[in-house]
């Protein structure tokens, strides 16, 4: 509080100066640029995957619309107010977790959906945004870099989320919403050595991880990464499949809607997690170029926007948003590459999605609200 | 609270802050160029690699099952077709979990455990992603079933295949046999190419001996598929060539004549057209439904078939061994004069049984349980054949002596097979001294020679045998061998012909009018026959005797009695001066031959009658 009230006056003079229509919406206009082409972008590519389905890309666009609108919405609430409001979206998300295991509705041998009133909704994804905004408000108040007891404070905010939506079973789900607190901790100046020290740890854990916590689908997920033609017909098909359709796209592609891997359906899920194929297989390395460049740049600007936010607790949801956005993208090409496991993280806003596309938006939208945190003064 | 952000450094947390963020920028730079590595990589360098495999993953070669050649009676009438049916097969490699798509499919249509035992039996040796039968002759409901279940059944197909079918049932099951579906011992044995995509091949007869034939080519397409196995495209197309249709010398007339005349009892009919050796009709009684092995008799249905005491499977027209009985007799007499050992004149008397010189062993005439007495004080070669006098005919054997009498009777192809084109045709018995040492180790005694003369004892022959001896016999001295393939997609077969050594008009004459007597002269044992016959019939009576059945505990007295009856038999060839028919007939525990004579005329006279039609035909086409 008083760290805003100290902010006050010079962001007051900050808006009389240069109050451009963008100050006055809230909104950073080549963020909203880069995710208004990348949407664009996006649903070409879902469009050639579904293969023109008109129901497919009508859903994709009510959500994308639905996720734009809740990113302006999100946008217009000032950062300061996320930070108080970020333990009570917490605690409401661990709730809906904790029922979720109770009385949520499975789909393909997991429990992940709340259905409430016949609206279904994934409270894992309330976590994406809810554990960042947590931690940054946890660490915010502190003296930076924190302290151990703060470290480990941080650690279980983050944990407690990850751990019950790995018992849902979701795992990608869950290194994802405890990586993105983690981004934060990083950023708020964790040390060196306890970084190291943990890096050690989990390779020490990989062992006992391995025998007595995964589950034996995500282990043969990983088998079947380090060696997917030992499975060609079965765990591995997706990946030698996608990896074709990848590779068989050269430098030109195939031509729009001519991707035969993905019309003839060799290509699996091509329209949700494995649509970079579809991508990489019609528009080939250039179209690969080209979308990378798009992220890029909404990277980019994600980073100068937290780089140029006031307060430390924009700065580290803004950061955290932007590097978490990253993780998603690489962690999808990654997979689909072959070179990580498939762990069922969808390509943001290109791949086929529902309230998953309206969280990564109101994600961006919280961003926005970071960049209008400046300081005309330095 | 307060206070401790009273503590805060803002500055060097923002330095801290930019450091940290310069890391993060510097991670994510290196981590987006290890993608693009990747992708560079997987596109550029490994491009051809990956381009080959996503051709090779979207064409697919398909084999394309070729049309099995039909078969035709003489008359054009298809005895063994191609019907389309429904295939349910299963692409394990789409299943996604096979033993849960099993028991889905075993939810929605019956599936036996045969199926499944099948198609376990046959998975191993499919290629990748090539579908497995696992139910045939699927129906429209289970079809309709199965297609509104599709979206949880994946790799499952529903293909539409043609499927042999015999639409005349039992009635040439014998004559022509069956298809069925590939067992895994075939499946281990066969060529790998030339059964791609065919799952049936001929188990018996006909289908089985031509089945090279009836097979016809594979053909292949290259197909566009997706990954369900849905053909999208056809690329490239080599059609199947058919296989060759068959038209038989069999008249289903005649076969069902032949069954008609036979139904109720177990026996069997074999007809020869006298010029081409074609088999006109070969049925055995009882018969059995080939359809119900095409795809696979159930077990219970199997075991029905296996174990009824009629045993309809056994092909008792080539596979039955009888004793010719008095069958024989015209061909000894033949023999009895060819050697000189009689003339037509020569008589014998005949008391009522017979005595070798020199052994007080009587060896009776049938004739003397009826009448107590012989045929007559004095019997000649023709009231021997009329009446089948024994007397005369252990005498004859005695004098030719065993060896002799089958070095005559070989010829006629009797204890050896006829080589006629379908499986399991037995040779038969018959006996010689040497036979005998080398088949039963032990001497030859001259009372067997006595047993021979009269068609009995060691000698056994089938149906077809004895109508193939009939029709050397109607031909005075050649024939063409035992065919049931007529035309070859209607190219002409030729058989192969016999020609006995040249024996003299006159004897062929006296033998041929012995066997007109039997017919046609009030002694004869078959002169009930002639009764309206418009026609001279040629034949010869025999009865053989059962010996050696089984004591089963299961017969009933009724029953051992009717299995211990005797045999009857009849050969016969029309007209007799101008045969164009030969047959034989045997059946099973007839009590005599009174039972094998009616089947004989009724095969006869529909050939007799289709001859009379097909000449006023040509008579007023002329």
């Amino acid at each position: 509080m008083a760290e805003y009230l100290r902010r006050l006056p010079s962001s007051d003079g900050g808006f009389a100066r240069r109050r451009s229509l963008w100050s006055v919406i809230r909104i950073d206009p080549w963020l909203l640029l880069g995710l208004v082409l990348l949407s664009g972008v996006g649903l070409g590519i879902l469009n050639s995957a579904v293969d023109g389905s008109v129901a497919a890309i009508r859903r994709q666009s009510v959500y994308l619309g639905l996720g734009f609108v809740v990113m302006v919405v999100a946008a217009q609430i000032p950062i300061y107010r996320y930070s108080r409001l970020a333990p009570w979206f917490y605690m409401l998300g661990m709730i809906a977790l904790i029922l979720v295991l109770v009385v949520g509705v499975g789909a393909k041998g997991a429990q992940r959906w709340l259905s409430l009133g016949g609206f279904r909704f994934q409270p894992s994804e309330i976590m994406k945004l809810a554990v960042p905004l947590t931690v940054a408000w946890y660490l915010a108040k502190r003296s930076l870099p924190p302290g151990p007891k703060y470290v480990a404070a941080a650690l279980a905010l983050m944990a407690m989320p990850a751990v019950l939506i790995f018992l849902q079973p979701d795992l990608g789900t869950a290194i994802l919403v405890a990586v993105s607190g983690f981004f934060v901790l990083f950023l708020a100046g964790l040390s060196w050595r306890y970084i190291a020290s943990a890096l050690g740890l989990i390779l020490l854990s990989i062992w006992p991880m391995w025998h007595f916590v995964m589950k034996e689908y995500q282990r043969q997920r990983v088998l079947t990464l380090l060696d997917p033609e030992s499975d060609r017909l079965g765990s591995g098909w997706n990946i030698i499949q996608s990896k074709t359709a990848i590779g068989s796209g050269g430098w030109d592609g195939k031509g729009y809607m001519q991707g035969t891997q993905t019309l003839l359906d060799f290509l699996p899920e091509s329209h949700t997690d494995f649509i970079i194929a579809v991508l990489a297989e019609e528009q080939g390395l250039q179209g690969v170029i080209g979308l990378l460049c798009l992220y890029g740049f909404i990277v980019a600007r994600g980073f100068w926007i937290s780089y140029s936010a006031t307060t430390t607790y924009g700065r580290l949801v803004g950061a955290s948003i932007t590097l978490t956005f990253f993780v998603y993208i690489f962690v999808n090409m990654g997979m689909v590459a072959g070179i990580l496991p498939v762990v069922g993280v969808p390509l943001p806003l290109v791949s086929a999605g529902g309230t998953s596309i309206v969280t990564l938006l109101a994600g961006f939208g919280i961003l926005m609200a970071v960049s209008q945190d400046k300081s005309p003064v330095n | 609270m307060a206070d401790r952000n009273l503590l805060k450094d803002p500055g060097r947390e923002a330095g801290l802050f930019s450091d940290r963020l310069i890391f993060a920028i510097v991670a994510c730079f290196m981590l987006a160029s290890l993608l693009f590595i990747r992708y560079y990589y997987l596109q550029i360098e490994a491009y051809s690699t990956y381009a080959t495999q996503a051709d090779q993953n979207r064409l697919q070669t398909q084999p394309l099952a070729p049309r099995r050649g039909l078969i035709r009676d003489r008359n054009g009438l298809l005895i063994a077709a191609n019907e389309p049916s429904f295939v349910l097969s299963v692409v394990v490699e789409r299943t996604g979990g096979l033993d849960k798509v099993l028991s889905d499919i075993g939810a929605i249509i019956e599936l036996s455990d045969e199926d499944l035992e099948v198609f376990q039996k046959r998975r191993p040796s499919t290629r990748p992603y090539a579908p497995v039968p696992l139910k045939f002759r699927i129906s429209e409901e289970e079809r309709a079933r199965l297609a509104v279940n599709s979206y949880r059944l994946p790799g499952v197909v529903v293909e539409a295949q043609l499927q042999r079918e015999y639409p005349l049932n039992t009635l040439f099951a014998h004559a022509v046999g069956y298809v069925g579906r590939i067992n895994e011992s075939e499946l281990q044995s066969l060529p790998e190419g030339p059964y791609e995509g065919t799952f049936h091949i001929g188990k018996t007869g006909i289908e089985k001996y031509y089945e090279d034939l009836l097979l016809g080519t594979v053909g292949v397409q290259t197909v566009e598929t997706d990954a369900r196995g849905r053909i999208m495209r056809v690329v490239d197309r080599v059609p199947p060539v058919p296989g060759s249709d068959l038209d038989l010398y069999l008249d289903s007339d005649l076969q069902l004549a032949a069954a008609n005349a036979l139904e109720g009892s177990r026996g069997a009919l074999v007809a020869l057209d006298t010029d081409t050796g074609g088999v006109l009709a070969l049925y055995s009684s009882p018969s059995f439904d080939p359809n119900a092995f095409v795809n696979g008799i159930s077990f219970a249905d199997y075991a029905a078939l296996r174990d009824s005491k009629d045993v309809p499977m056994f092909n008792r027209a080539l596979q039955g061994q009888y004793p010719p009985g008095s069958t024989v007799k015209p061909a000894i007499a033949l023999a009895g004069l060819h050697m000189g050992l009689v003339t037509s004149e020569t008589t014998v008397p005949d008391p009522g049984w017979y005595t070798i010189p020199g052994d007080d062993r009587r060896y009776r005439d049938w004739v003397l349980r009826i009448r107590g007495t012989g045929h007559a004080p004095k019997v000649d070669l023709h009231m021997a054949i009329a009446e089948s006098c024994d007397v005369y005919f252990y005498d004859l054997a005695r004098e030719m002596t065993v060896d002799r009498m089958h070095d005559f009777l070989a010829p006629f192809y009797l204890g050896q097979k006829t080589g006629i084109d379908t499986t399991n045709e037995r040779s038969g018995v018959l006996p010689s001294t040497e036979w005998k040492r080398q088949n039963r180790g032990a001497a030859w005694y001259p009372g067997e020679t006595l047993s021979v003369g009269i068609g009995q004892g060691y000698m056994l022959a089938t149906p077809l045998q004895l109508a193939f001896m009939t029709s050397i016999i109607a031909n005075r001295g050649h024939a063409v061998l035992p065919r049931l393939v007529q035309r070859i997609n209607g190219e002409l077969q030729e058989g192969e012909r016999v020609e006995l050594e040249s024996i003299d008009d006159t004897y062929w004459a006296s033998v041929i009018k012995g066997m007109e007597a039997v017919v046609h002269e009030r002694s004869g044992t078959a002169f009930a026959m002639s009764r309206g016959l418009s026609y001279r019939v040629a034949g010869k009576t025999g009865t053989a005797q059962v010996i050696g059945i089984a004591q089963d505990e299961e017969y009933n007295e009724d029953d051992i009695a009717e299995r211990h009856r005797n045999h009857g038999l009849f050969i016969a060839f029309a007209p007799a001066d101008k045969p164009s028919i030969a047959l034989a007939v045997i059946v099973e525990n007839g009590g005599g031959s009174s039972a094998a004579v009616p089947v004989a005329k009724a095969v006869l006279e529909a050939w007799m009658a289709k001859q009379a039609q097909a000449s006023a035909q040509a008579a007023l086409n002329g």
